[in-house]
């Protein structure tokens, strides 16, 4: 039990990173990592959301909306999944609006240092995603925690150190036409080639 | 004469000149051979006369016994093959050339060995010379830049880590990549984020696996097909190598299928050597990576359930083996990937050795990992250095506070 969450949370944040592996969130992962610390910021926003909603949207998959969840309400006929994208949205949006609110208040600096991106987490793909796939693999409750945390954390991961090589390349002369988000992309595809290390790794 | 005849034609590449656009290659002729005759004016500020091009020539020097192994072992690897087959004669331009430069196919001839080697090893490295050198030309060119040493050192790095067989065109794709995506792309030598030419040799395993992996690439006779003593590990641990007639004296002299250069443990030792008293690579990052390795493969020793044979073979067939040696003492401490901060080296050089470790053991996709093990490292290396910079700014901070 204890050992097969430790491999799904290990299988989370390297094998299946959700940035260079699925290549979900890549508007904030290419736009918000120009600083070490920024980065960081989000990335914690980002573990917190997915530690919060994956979880929730669990308990509502399993209990509201799966074929047959309804029993005990007795309509064990009502399939409700169809619904499910929607809800799962609303989940999110709200947790974000909480988180960011929490942080206007206590964390100010970050909230600014966020700025539109915060909001944004609300159609980050990779907070869906994160939810998507514990929905198809069917994992408990007690999983989805570890997976929310697990791939949060490989998210934020990748965004520190996109971020740590984009502030290394700062003087870098690079060509004209590369400049920004061209030279990015070409980093997280080179970082990506590196994470191809996990890829096999059966646990 | 030769100086004569440079500055002779000098005055066409200067400014205003008919070749002022190829102004890079005549300053590369004329450094390589002259020391530059342009001289600082004004106070400066010479700290070492250590530059760029005596570090990469030390680099190079470094990396002799280890060509030297690559064209020995290619050759005798090839030749043994041969002997075993009953093979007499060849076909072929190589097998051509060979005997054009009176050489054979006998394995127990030093000469006919180092032939052999010698004719698979050098049309790649020329290829990988040409290919990569039209890059370097080009952008420096555009850049009105001048064009660089460090493509030496990529450039005999590379073939280093290719099996023979590797198809030529092949080679020169793979080097257009790294030096175009890896380095140029970046703003050039000393920008780079990862080794250039593990760069090249990652893309060319990923876009053309079947010739840089599996077990037919490794012995350059054709239709030959022998594993690389680390697949043969991984299938059946210390057994399958003794069973296969590896020694651990050969995998320590390089005497063993795999990569051209990465096979020999000694020559590596003896490039690590030459790199730690002229200071040019780091002795931190090579101890932490063999640490790292050290630790990895330990720990995999004590908890072994015996399902996976990988987890029985002994550390110092992991210190033989692959191409770990190779890998931790000239690609890992590359001074513009690796990590910069002396702290830094440490957690770096320990992150690639348990890394290479890991998939070593646990990662049945890949036989070897110390490749991507370093490209990780490399690409994790500027994270590390920011917070140890910060870590040390917090702490000198507090203690000045507390003063």
């Amino acid at each position: 039990m204890f050992e097969d969450y430790i491999s799904l949370f290990i299988k989370s944040v390297f094998i299946e990173n959700l940035a260079l592996a699925f290549f979900l969130g890549m508007c904030t992962f290419l736009a918000v990592s120009k600083e070490v610390e920024t980065a960081a910021g989000l990335g914690v926003a980002v573990v917190f959301v997915q530690a919060i909603t994956v979880p929730v949207n669990n308990l509502i998959y399993n209990h509201l909306l799966k074929e047959g969840a309804l029993a005990w309400l007795g309509y064990p006929n009502v399939d409700l999944s169809f619904i499910g994208l929607v809800t799962y949205i609303g989940v999110i949006a709200a947790m974000v609006q909480i988180l960011e609110m929490a942080l206007d208040k206590y964390v100010p600096s970050l909230y600014h240092a966020l700025g539109i991106f915060l909001p944004l987490i609300t159609v980050n793909c990779a907070i869906l995603g994160g939810t998507l796939f514990m929905v198809e693999r069917n994992y408990t409750f007690g999983e989805s925690v570890v997976y929310g945390i697990g791939s949060g954390t490989g998210w934020a991961l990748a965004i520190i150190t996109l971020a740590g090589v984009r502030e290394k390349m700062k003087y870098s002369n690079v060509p004209a036409g590369l400049r920004g988000l061209g030279i990015t992309f070409i980093t997280a595809g080179i970082m990506a080639m590196a994470f191809m290390l996990f890829s096999g790794i059966q646990l | 004469m030769l100086r004569k005849f440079l500055d002779k034609q000098s005055r066409h590449f200067e400014k205003g000149g008919r070749l002022e656009k190829f102004h890079p290659i005549y300053e590369m002729i004329d450094t390589f051979l002259y020391s530059p005759g342009a001289s600082t004016k004004g106070a400066t500020h010479v700290r070492d006369g250590l530059d760029l091009k005596r570090m990469m020539t030390v680099v190079v020097v470094a990396l002799i016994p280890a060509t030297f192994m690559a064209l020995y072992n290619t050759g005798y690897q090839a030749n043994s093959a041969l002997a075993a087959k009953g093979i007499t004669t060849l076909e072929g331009w190589r097998y051509f050339i060979l005997q054009l430069l009176g050489g054979g196919i006998n394995p127990a001839s030093f000469y006919d060995n180092i032939l052999h080697g010698a004719v698979y090893f050098f049309p790649v490295y020329a290829v990988t010379i040409i290919a990569g050198g039209i890059w370097e030309v080009i952008f420096s060119i555009i850049r009105k830049e001048e064009i660089n040493e460090g493509f030496l050192v990529t450039s005999l790095l590379f073939p280093l880590i290719l099996p023979a067989t590797i198809p030529l065109w092949q080679v020169a794709i793979g080097v257009s990549f790294g030096v175009v995506i890896g380095k140029e792309v970046f703003g050039g030598t000393g920008m780079n984020i990862v080794n250039p030419a593990l760069l090249c040799r990652a893309f060319l395993f990923f876009a053309y696996p079947a010739e840089i992996s599996g077990d037919a690439v490794w012995v350059a006779v054709d239709g030959f097909s022998q594993a690389t003593p680390l697949s043969q590990a991984a299938a059946g641990g210390t057994t399958a190598l003794a069973g296969a007639g590896f020694t651990l004296k050969d995998a320590f002299l390089g005497l063993i299928p795999g990569s051209m250069g990465e096979t020999s443990t000694l020559a590596c030792l003896i490039g690590a050597f030459i790199l730690i008293v002229t200071g040019v690579g780091s002795w931190r990052i090579m101890v932490s990576v063999v640490a790292g390795l050290s630790f990895v493969v330990l720990l995999f020793n004590v908890i072994s359930n015996g399902t996976n044979p990988m987890f029985h073979v002994p550390l110092q067939w992991h210190l033989v083996l692959g191409g770990f040696a190779f890998g931790t003492v000239f690609m890992a401490t590359d001074p513009v990937s690796a990590a910069v901060t002396n702290i830094g080296k440490y957690i770096y050089g320990f992150l690639i050795g348990a890394l290479a470790g890991l998939v070593r053991v646990v990662n049945p996709a890949f036989p070897e990992g110390m490749m991507l093990a370093i490209l990780f490292g490399n690409v994790f290396a500027p994270v590390i250095d920011h917070y140890v910079v910060k870590f040390n700014i917090n702490r000198r901070r507090s203690g000045y506070v507390g003063r």
